[in-house]
């Protein structure tokens, strides 16, 4: 970009807003979540162990020390994650699978068509509903009914980032080196955890899948795909 | 005539039968019901609870009741964080539906070339010279960041390999598994431009690294459901 532009954009404030940009996967992205019960952290979808399925997993209130800090971390019944499902192309939800806690479990309703599309939601209790007793970090409970799994509870963080360099590298402290070469690298997240929501689903609930966003952008060749994203949402 | 007959064997089916749901949906006819297997079924009137034969529902129990609003939302891994900028930028992005984020476009080209110029600046080169690239998947800056903004979401494909990205076969946006590298892939989208086989930015000859962290999964393990470890 121009620099004329940049700096009328950023005014006098510069290098130094740059440095901390940056935090990580989805952990503690906003000012308004971060430190707060809808936290998001991350969001993985892939193919199960069993081919046939799709695995839902969002993370969320990381990153968790260890210890007395994940033994306190709980689940809010006040909110309400969804993993959203797009299978027409238009990135509106179609279907959801929702997740809230009630008591000693994790309530599961869907997949599901949502009563309605967008930023406010109701639980659909019109859906298929299964629950998992809230894991600990030495009791480990998992549903498995209808097709599909469910899981609820603290576990290892899977994101891997050396976030303290990659806030220098952008702030432009370390230049001209760079990111560290492998062996001094440092993984911030390798010994914290996570609240994780589990959820594995036949393909077969999910509907057909539309063709890949992709297409629209000149990126050819790519195989059917939903799109997938999570929210999480609080009782007003 | 034939539409008489076939009702009245459904209610007489109905009728005699104690446990079974008669409805159209009979992919959850159950028709022995147990307290304790995750699914209300049987004469249950919540999960495991309620009915003839289990404890009753405590109320708080079964009320789903209310209205949630969005505070958070993710699709792909890293947008918010490293591209809204802004604490006001991030809050709002937190609040919007992806169909509604034609407005941060023009804000994610922004971070995107002020990264490229804040870096030229401490080399001291001149940032007019030291510009976003087209990518590995041929996206303008424009382009890039539209993807980025507008389509916010995992591509999951159902019937194919779900990766981040592989480049051994090429395969990209299926899907998101726990140990794809997507700090490395969101640099090389960024940083790296067009050439696979030659990126920029990747510490050779000089050059600074900007796309690789250089960590990686670390002596973390793939396990099955619920697919993540056991907290440290």
């Amino acid at each position: 970009m121009k620099k004329t532009k940049i700096f009328a954009a950023i005014g006098g404030v510069g290098i130094a807003v740059l440095a901390i940009f940056l935090i990580a996967a989805d952990h503690i992205d906003s000012p308004s979540v971060a430190g707060t019960t809808t936290d998001i952290a991350d969001l993985y979808a892939f193919e199960g162990s069993n081919a046939d399925n799709t695995v839902l997993i969002a993370t969320l209130q990381g990153p968790l020390a260890p210890g007395d800090v994940t033994n306190n971390a709980s689940f809010d019944e006040n909110v309400l994650l969804e993993f959203n499902i797009d299978n027409t192309g238009d990135f509106k939800e179609d279907l959801v699978i929702q997740a809230i806690k009630r008591g000693d479990s994790m309530y599961f309703f869907g997949p599901v068509a949502p009563e309605t599309q967008g930023l406010s939601s109701t639980v659909a209790t019109s859906g298929p509903k299964h629950s998992v007793k809230i894991s600990t970090s030495s009791d480990v409970e998992v549903t498995d009914s209808d097709g599909m799994k469910f899981f609820a509870g603290p576990r290892r963080d899977g994101f891997f980032f050396d976030f303290n360099r990659f806030n220098q590298v952008i702030g432009g402290e370390v230049a001209p080196e760079g990111f560290l070469p492998p062996g001094e690298a440092s993984d911030f997240f390798e010994n914290v955890n996570v609240l994780a929501i589990s959820v594995e689903v036949p393909n077969s609930m999910l509907g057909t899948a539309p063709p890949h966003v992709g297409g629209a952008v000149g990126i050819d060749g790519l195989p059917p795909a939903y799109n997938v994203w999570v929210s999480a949402k609080r009782r007003q | 005539m034939k539409i008489y007959k076939l009702s009245m064997v459904f209610i007489a089916m109905c009728a005699s039968l104690l446990f079974v749901q008669c409805s159209d949906d009979d992919d959850n006819v159950i028709d022995i019901q147990t307290c304790n297997d995750g699914i209300q079924n049987g004469s249950e009137t919540g999960i495991d609870c309620g009915g003839t034969a289990c404890e009753p529902c405590a109320e708080g129990e079964i009320n789903f009741s209310g209205t949630y609003m969005q505070e958070d939302i993710m699709g792909r891994p890293g947008i918010n964080t490293v591209f809204s900028g802004t604490d006001e930028v991030k809050n709002n992005f937190n609040t919007t539906t992806v169909t509604d984020r034609a407005d941060f476009t023009p804000i994610f080209e922004n971070t995107l070339e002020t990264y490229h110029d804040v870096y030229a600046e401490s080399l001291g080169l001149d940032p007019e010279e030291v510009n976003y690239v087209p990518n590995i998947l041929g996206l303008d800056a424009t382009t890039f960041a539209t993807v980025l903004a507008q389509f916010d979401a995992l591509q999951v494909a159902p019937n194919a390999q779900t990766v981040y990205f592989d480049p051994s076969t090429g395969v990209a946006l299926t899907g998101r598994n726990i140990n794809d590298d997507v700090i490395d892939i969101s640099l090389i989208l960024m940083f790296g431009g067009g050439d696979l086989n030659n990126l920029n930015f990747d510490g050779t000859d000089g050059s600074p690294l900007l796309i690789s962290d250089s960590v990686g999964f670390g002596d973390r393990q793939v396990v099955d459901f619920p697919y993540l470890e056991t907290p440290n």
